[in-house]
């Protein structure tokens, strides 16, 4: 079967789904094709489903964090009632809860969810899979600095780390500090420089020399 | 008698914040259509009310420790899905076996076996 | 249980249940400080098996590192916040 062959529903299949049949492929489908005869679900709602979560890309967080640094109106709205701010953007968190937490120079925030795999899919799409994994599930909370680290992120010692356990219905975004030299910078050209781990903590935003030459403002 | 085990004190394996670990490994994966799949039918499960994240993760802490090494993220996904849709009394586990021993009659990979 | 004021000293309760707790066991025994009050939200412990949930207050408690880890650790007065339904939260002195 070639490599870009596309499903019936028009999804692709990856590479990979050449290897033999698994057990618990064969669960999915089981369960997949059971629901649907049995009207819980349709194909086209499930497939629906996939096309809304490929949709969801850390663009969407990006444009809340350049809107934060530019209009003040809305940071405070964020901080008010960030749920509610982000609706009015367009993306829904449903049942859970926003919280957006700040980096300052003196406060740097990372977030974790020690128990599962907490993470803003509105504003982030899927968590990337060193997010769900027995490292830093385990460490961060113990060892921020060292994790931090490992991403590339060092803090001097003025710089308080703040680690949120997303245990319960709360979801966080890190909004990261605005770099130097993007006075006047358009809100599109500023999500540019909005990366998925410095909405995580495991980042920062990239400065403009960090831009490639294409993606510069002009 | 099971010797060199300790004593249970309560803490849960999936419970895992202040263990200690490796570096944390940065390799990542494309999604396949199937993990989609399995993700796409939590979501709409729950949306529809058959059961809540709060089962998924219940059923999913409830695995034996080494689930967590043996079987990927969305492996264990289904697994626990397709629990609680028996816990929730929409599916059964004899509908879901038979269905299952059909499609690996239906061809060698994901891709054969799958109609849609 | 329910409300409590901002900055209010908590002591996570210290208990071992067995079932779906959403208390993380490193924190159980520690003392924080309340950052604010969110919800009410169902009760998750109930809410994994089947149950209705009773609607509980959620508070977002803020502890030191040092309070969690002890003096040694990497450092101490780095902070972590944790959401914690109201029943696993006791009164508590200042540490």
């Amino acid at each position: 079967m070639p490599h870009d062959h596309m499903s019936p529903s028009g999804h692709p299949f990856r590479a990979d789904d050449d290897v033999p049949l698994s057990y618990w492929q064969a669960m999915e489908i089981a369960v997949r094709e059971l629901l649907i005869e049995k009207g819980v679900t349709t194909a086209a709602e499930i497939a629906s489903q996939i096309d809304a979560m490929d949709a969801r890309s850390p663009a969407n967080g990006a444009q809340v964090v350049a809107r934060i640094w530019t209009d003040p109106a809305f940071r405070a709205a964020m901080q008010q009632d960030a749920s509610a701010a982000t609706a009015a953007m367009g993306f829904d968190i449903g049942p859970m809860k926003l919280i957006a937490v700040e980096n300052t120079d003196t406060l740097h925030n990372v977030v974790v969810c020690t128990l599962c795999s907490c993470y803003p899919r509105n504003l982030l799409g899927l968590p990337p899979d060193w997010y769900k994994s027995r490292a830093y599930r385990s460490r961060t909370v113990r060892e921020p600095r060292a994790v931090l680290a490992e991403f590339g992120v060092t803090l001097p010692d003025n710089t308080e780390v703040r680690v949120h356990d997303s245990t319960a219905d709360m979801r966080y975004i890190v909004i990261p500090t605005r770099p130097a030299g993007t006075d006047g910078w358009s809100r599109d050209d500023l999500a540019r420089l909005v990366t998925r781990d410095s909405m995580i903590g495991t980042g920062r935003a990239k400065s403009p020399e960090g831009l490639a030459g294409t993606d510069r403002p002009t | 008698m099971t010797d060199n085990i300790p004593p249970f004190d309560g803490r849960r394996w999936h419970d895992m914040g202040g263990d200690t670990a490796q570096a944390v490994p940065k390799d990542q994966h494309d999604f396949s259509l199937w993990e989609k799949r399995v993700d796409a039918l939590m979501i709409l499960c729950s949306a529809k009310g058959h059961f809540t994240v709060d089962g998924l993760r219940r059923v999913l802490e409830d695995m034996p420790p080494e689930s967590f090494e043996t079987m990927t993220y969305y492996e264990r996904w289904i697994a626990s899905i397709g629990q609680n849709l028996v816990e929730a009394g929409v599916l059964t586990p004899a509908e879901i076996g038979q269905r299952m021993s059909e499609i690996q009659t239906r061809g060698a990979t994901y891709g054969d076996a799958t109609r849609g | 249980m329910g409300m409590r004021p901002v900055a209010e000293f908590v002591r996570v309760r210290a208990d071992m249940p067995p079932g779906h707790i959403r208390t993380p066991a490193y924190l159980r025994g520690k003392v924080g400080v309340i950052e604010r009050t969110l919800g009410p939200f169902p009760n998750p412990e109930q809410l994994a098996y089947r149950h209705t949930g009773t609607p509980l207050p959620l508070h977002r408690v803020r502890f030191t590192m040092q309070e969690i880890w002890g003096p040694q650790t990497e450092t101490p007065h780095d902070t972590l916040e944790a959401e914690i339904y109201a029943h696993w939260l006791d009164p508590a002195d200042a540490p």
